[in-house]
């Protein structure tokens, strides 16, 4: 017996030092192989006297389990040593730099246009649009600016060459053309913003020839310009991400809104830095009102049973104003420096639920 | 519209401060524009006398002048040609900070000699100086005296801006009424008495018009003051004038623009003396001339209202009076004209010839018609004080217009269009505070509107007066009721197109650019646009001139500033409009987009790839996919727009006719034409040519139709003319067994010696996917013939050996 504890330790030691994979399977074979020390030691068991079975069973059982782990125990410990091995001679540098990739950008003024969106939309309002090249009748007198009414003047108009019958085009000098666009097509109770791109004759440090203006109407039996005024608050204060923002609605004058407002937001400058909605300096960023009689009854509604507001808003002000873009000019001149810096990821894409802006 | 604080309160009695004045102008609709106390930087300017002016010894240009400050007497070096004795002048002393530069006086030495201060000329003082050298003060200036309050500067002015609607505050009297109304002090009484006459006035008037023309002047008044001086004006007219920017011209020039910003009330003086025979108005003669007081000469036109005399044109009516019957120092019997003209004609005069004058902008928005004879009676009286000289009687041509008729007034409309809570009475005391006539005991009220409210028409423009009055800090902000409780969508489809082409692109890594809608004729030829009814009448450069027939060339402008600067990987996209007409169905959205360069910047993983027609050609069919545009239904066509290569573009065609989108490499010669290198990628994808689903199918994404048995793919590589488009064979082989086949990939273009010229090779993967069972090898070799046979049938292909 002491015998077999004897030969099992010398097994275990020639396990203990196999020294790779190959040397430990020869010492498998060696004594668990079918003519292994242990098999043929095992083989003896069934020539045995039962009372010496009984003894030698238990013992030789033993040493197989202990080899069959120690085997096992082996083989474990030379993979995973022959993996680190193989490991070592995989290193990369993971400093190198990571595959590049091109990112590309959304304009602010789509972006702003789609902040409008998010924020008139949850209020009811859905989009509408008009032609650039507009008539006369939908860009002045159906907005009650008569031929020669000093507020043509005031427009700058770009016009197409007169055409034989005397009628002459020109680009929408504001996006409430689309005010009457609208309001012939459909019936009221209305709620629509009409954003698009506008065309004034004019180029100088805050004048662009082309520029955005998003327009509202609102029409129905009751809403008064209390409902304007809590309309456009609601929207600056949605559209700055700010609790509060002061206000200021100035009487004015718009041939198409009777009563008239521009809209003042207070706003601080300091270090080249402007604050929304706080401080003593005023912007103007629209103008609004009730909408004319004469415009309603130049749509086909009867004012004495339908009133409502209009506003005109600029968005690429809009914009410079929420996102510190200094200069109108630059939003056309599509430097790609430009719009790395001040563009939007493709999968911004603002809402009120999520945040217009992070 | 500018006026000075001292000037209101002549029409207004008001405790207001400056500030609180300018805060309620524009609370009620007049913007404050500027608020300019001109006083200010002038602390410790005295007047000072000069007591001798003599050569400096030191210097040619230089006078060593002695003044006298009403302390002290100093020694300061002047460089002012028109210092002399005994002049009063502007002093700056030593500490003293000269407002146009910054600049602190220090005592000095100049060219060796001291210097204790500084006589100061009127552009030093940040004022507008007509006059070169030192300000001269008026003789009897006290020395030591601040020089602000001596020149009348301690009174500040007020600019505003005025709305085209409000012409009654194009008079200082008006802005007063406004302000009274608004609370913020007492209006003084505006009435004018009558000057009565010395006899008749011996220079006929007339009008000569016929019917249609008559409403260009529908009454002309007129007198004679004779035995008048004219001059320079006294200080108080001349400074109230340079205080709103106007130029004193001589006392009776000055009284007219004195009234005219008062009142708003805008008058004209001839030289009687210069004038010939009755001086009427009438509608202007072909061939006639204005010589005009601004120093031009204009060619009058038949539809312009002139007042002319026997000798011809003396001025277009109410727009510019003529040189030669113009007063001048010399005149001593003037001839005043006080007339109302027709605003459009005005305005059309105005326009036509370019002149922009005060009396213009006043009359193009409409005067008062019934102060015509008011403000006759207002300049005669100046006059005769200022002036002296004898006033005949006044001579009146036609009529004044009669008033409008009285407006129904609802005070209940004003709540119910405003929201604000304003009662019946205060409705009542702002419209006569306006100088509104109320009829306030019937119901509806009638409302006549003064005869300085061109613009009140309406009930609305009632409820506007009331508005503004009381105030729109009073409105009260009111959220809109919410139409349902969850909103529904705001945007249709093919708004949402344009918002999810743009994200499309920017998330493929291009750029998104906003550029003009218009461009150059040469540009726009180039791209099959420029047509006169699309090119402006009056563009703002010959670069901005024509609507864009197609987005490219912008683009492609905006690429060369940007390859300009130094990057030569580009790729921008805009999404916009292009107009291939006038007509609002011309105008469509197109999304196009420019790629040139390397795909992607140099990097040590990978080698470069210069972009290809490939690229620009999986932006248009990624873009079309996202729009719900099947692809295995889109036709590639080879007949793209001649700005095109023609060998390296297509047309994506849904049927034969719908072009969706254009792809392909820009054509070289246009890229000559910008002085571009290349090669440019560019596609077009004209968003309203996508057609709308038909149905809303819903959201629903219909069952997954996947199968647990393996797909199994097999290789053919087939050899065919060169000439074969690859569609062809892939469409082919798909329909060698279309219940099997999911897919078919070309992985290889094979084009050489090997297999002859004008022949090529295309390899292609085909997935086969069995639905009941695993397909057997014969099976499967009998699908491989069936797909041999189809490529061969249709397009000529062998399967390459």
């Amino acid at each position: 017996m002491s015998d077999i504890e004897a030969q099992t330790r010398e097994m275990l030691r020639t396990v203990a030092e196999a020294g790779d994979m190959a040397a430990l399977e020869a010492v498998r074979i060696s004594v668990l192989g079918r003519k292994g020390v242990l098999t043929e030691l095992m083989k003896g068991l069934g020539s045995m006297h039962a009372d010496e079975r009984k003894v030698m069973g238990p013992v030789l059982n033993g040493a197989k389990d202990e080899l069959t782990a120690a085997i096992a125990a082996r083989a474990q410990a030379l993979h995973a040593a022959a993996l680190d091995a193989r490991l070592a001679l995989e290193r990369i540098d993971v400093s190198l730099p990571a595959r590049p990739e091109i990112r590309g950008a959304i304009h602010p003024v789509s972006q702003v246009m789609d902040e409008v969106m998010a924020i008139f939309g949850d209020m009811g309002f859905s989009v509408a649009e008009g032609p650039d090249i507009e008539s006369d009748f939908y860009n002045f007198t159906a907005l009650n600016i008569p031929p020669e009414h000093p507020a043509r003047q005031m427009h700058d108009t770009f016009y197409f060459n007169e055409k034989p019958g005397g009628e002459r085009l020109l680009l929408r000098t504001h996006t409430s053309p689309v005010q009457i666009r609208t309001m012939e097509k459909s019936k009221p109770p209305l709620r629509i913003i009409a954003p698009g791109r506008t065309y004034r004759c004019d180029s100088d440090m805050t004048h662009t020839p082309m520029f955005h203006q998003v327009e509202g109407l609102v029409i129905d039996e009751s809403a008064h310009m209390g409902h304007l005024k809590g309309c456009l608050i609601e929207f600056c204060k949605a559209f700055f991400e700010v609790e509060t923002v002061r206000m200021r609605f100035r009487p004015s004058h718009f041939p198409f809104t009777e009563p008239s407002a521009e809209v003042d937001i207070g706003c601080r400058r300091s270090g080249g830095e402007l604050r929304i909605g706080e401080g003593e300096d005023w912007l103007e960023i629209l103008g609004c009102g009730m909408v004319h009689p004469v415009v309603l009854r130049h749509s086909g509604i009867d004012p004495e049973k339908y009133q409502g507001f209009a506003f005109g808003i600029g968005i690429d002000r809009l914009a410079m104003l929420k996102y510190g873009i200094p200069d109108l000019r630059d939003f056309f001149e599509a430097d790609l420096r430009w719009l790395q810096h001040y563009g939007f990821a493709a999968l911004d894409i603002p809402s009120l639920a999520g945040g217009l802006s992070r | 519209m500018k006026f000075t604080l001292s000037w209101l309160r002549e029409h207004l009695e008001t405790a207001a401060s400056v500030n609180e004045i300018a805060e309620r102008l524009t609370s009620i609709g007049l913007e404050v524009e500027a608020v300019q106390d001109r006083a200010a930087g002038l602390n410790g300017f005295i007047v000072a006398k000069v007591i001798s002016a003599e050569q400096h010894p030191n210097a040619d240009r230089l006078r060593l002048c002695m003044v006298d400050t009403g302390r002290e007497q100093l020694q300061v070096v002047c460089g002012a040609p028109n210092a002399r004795a005994g002049m009063m002048g502007v002093f700056a002393p030593v500490g003293a900070t000269i407002p146009a530069n910054g600049m602190v006086l220090k005592a000095s030495k100049i060219r060796g000699v001291d210097s204790n201060g500084m006589l100061c000329s009127a552009s030093e003082l940040g004022l507008s100086g007509d006059h070169e050298g030192i300000i001269e003060l008026a003789p009897d200036a006290p020395p030591g005296a601040p020089v602000a309050e001596v020149m009348g500067l301690n009174d500040p002015m007020i600019d505003v801006s005025i709305t085209p609607n409000r012409p009654d505050c194009l008079g200082v009297h008006g802005i007063a009424r406004d302000l009274a109304a608004a609370g913020a002090g007492m209006l003084k009484s505006g009435m004018v008495t009558s000057v009565p006459g010395n006899g008749p006035c011996t220079v006929d008037i007339g009008l000569h018009f016929d019917d249609v023309a008559a409403p260009a002047c529908p009454v002309f008044a007129g007198r004679l003051v004779t035995g008048v001086k004219n001059g320079p004006s006294p200080a108080w007219l001349r400074q109230r004038l340079e205080a709103v920017g106007l130029r004193s011209i001589s006392t009776l020039v000055d009284i007219t623009n004195y009234i005219s910003v008062d009142r708003g009330r805008p008058l004209h003086v001839y030289d009687a003396d210069r004038l010939r025979g009755q001086i009427h108005a009438r509608l202007g003669r072909v061939g006639e001339k204005l010589h005009a007081l601004d120093g031009n000469e204009y060619e009058v036109d038949p539809s312009d209202c002139v007042i002319a005399d026997d000798s011809g044109v003396q001025g277009f009516g109410g727009v510019i009076g003529g040189m030669p019957s113009s007063c001048t120092d010399a005149t001593v019997n003037v001839f005043i004209e006080s007339a109302y003209f027709d605003p459009r004609r005005i305005a059309a005069t105005g326009r036509r010839h370019g002149i922009d004058s005060d009396a213009r902008y006043r009359f193009e928005r409409g005067v008062d018609p019934q102060f015509v004879l008011p403000g006759l009676d207002l300049a005669t009286r100046m006059i005769l004080a200022l002036c002296g000289g004898v006033a005949s009687d006044v001579r009146v041509a036609g009529a004044v217009p009669a008033l409008p008729e009285a407006i129904e007034f609802r005070p209940e409309r004003v709540r119910a269009l405003t929201g604000m809570d304003v009662a019946d009475a205060e409705c009542v005391r702002i419209l006569d505070a306006l100088g509104f006539a109320v009829e306030a005991d019937t119901r509806p009220m009638g409302v006549r509107a003064p005869s300085w409210r061109p613009d009140v028409h309406g009930e609305t423009d009632l409820i506007e007066e009331i508005a503004r009055i009381n105030g729109f800090d009073k409105l009260p902000a009111t959220p809109l009721p919410r139409m349902q409780p969850v909103t529904g969508v705001a945007v249709n489809t093919p708004q949402n197109r344009v918002r999810w082409t743009k994200r499309l692109l920017a998330g493929r890594g291009m750029m998104e650019a906003v550029t003009w809608s218009f461009l150059s004729t040469r540009m726009a030829e180039l791209f099959g646009g420029g047509a006169p009814e699309v090119t402006l009448a009056n563009p703002i450069s010959t670069e901005l001139s024509v609507m864009r027939p197609s987005l490219l060339p912008n683009l492609l402008a905006a690429a060369k500033r940007n390859a300009d600067r130094g990057y030569a990987d580009i790729s921008l996209f805009e999404v916009g409009p292009q107009y291939a007409g006038d007509a609002p169905q011309d105008q469509s959205t197109a999304a196009s987009g420019i790629r040139c360069g390397q795909t992607l910047p140099r990097h040590w993983t990978q080698g470069e790839r210069a972009v290809d027609v490939f690229d620009v050609k999986a932006d248009a069919l990624a873009v079309l996919e996202h729009l719900g545009v099947s692809l295995d239904k889109l036709r590639i066509t080879v007949d793209a727009p001649n700005w095109y290569h023609p060998g390296r573009s297509g047309v994506i065609r849904l049927g034969p006719k719908n072009a969706l989108a254009n792809f392909g490499e820009v054509h070289p010669a246009i890229l000559d034409t910008l002085d571009m290198r290349g090669p440019v990628m560019a596609f077009e994808i004209v968003l309203d040519a996508i057609p709308l689903p038909k149905t809303r199918s819903g959201p629903s994404r219909g069952t997954l139709r996947s199968s647990d048995l393996q797909a199994v793919s097999r290789d053919f590589a087939f050899v065919l003319d060169a000439a074969v488009p690859a569609t062809e064979l892939l469409r082919a082989a798909a329909s060698g067994a279309p219940e099997l086949i999911t897919g078919v990939a070309l992985f290889d273009l094979y084009e050489g010696e090997r297999i002859g010229a004008g022949r090529k090779s295309l390899a292609i993967s085909v997935t086969l996917q069995p639905r009941e069972k695993t397909l057997t090898d014969k099976e499967i070799d009998a699908v491989a013939e069936a797909i041999i046979a189809a490529v061969k049938k249709a397009t000529g292909g062998e399967l390459r050996g």
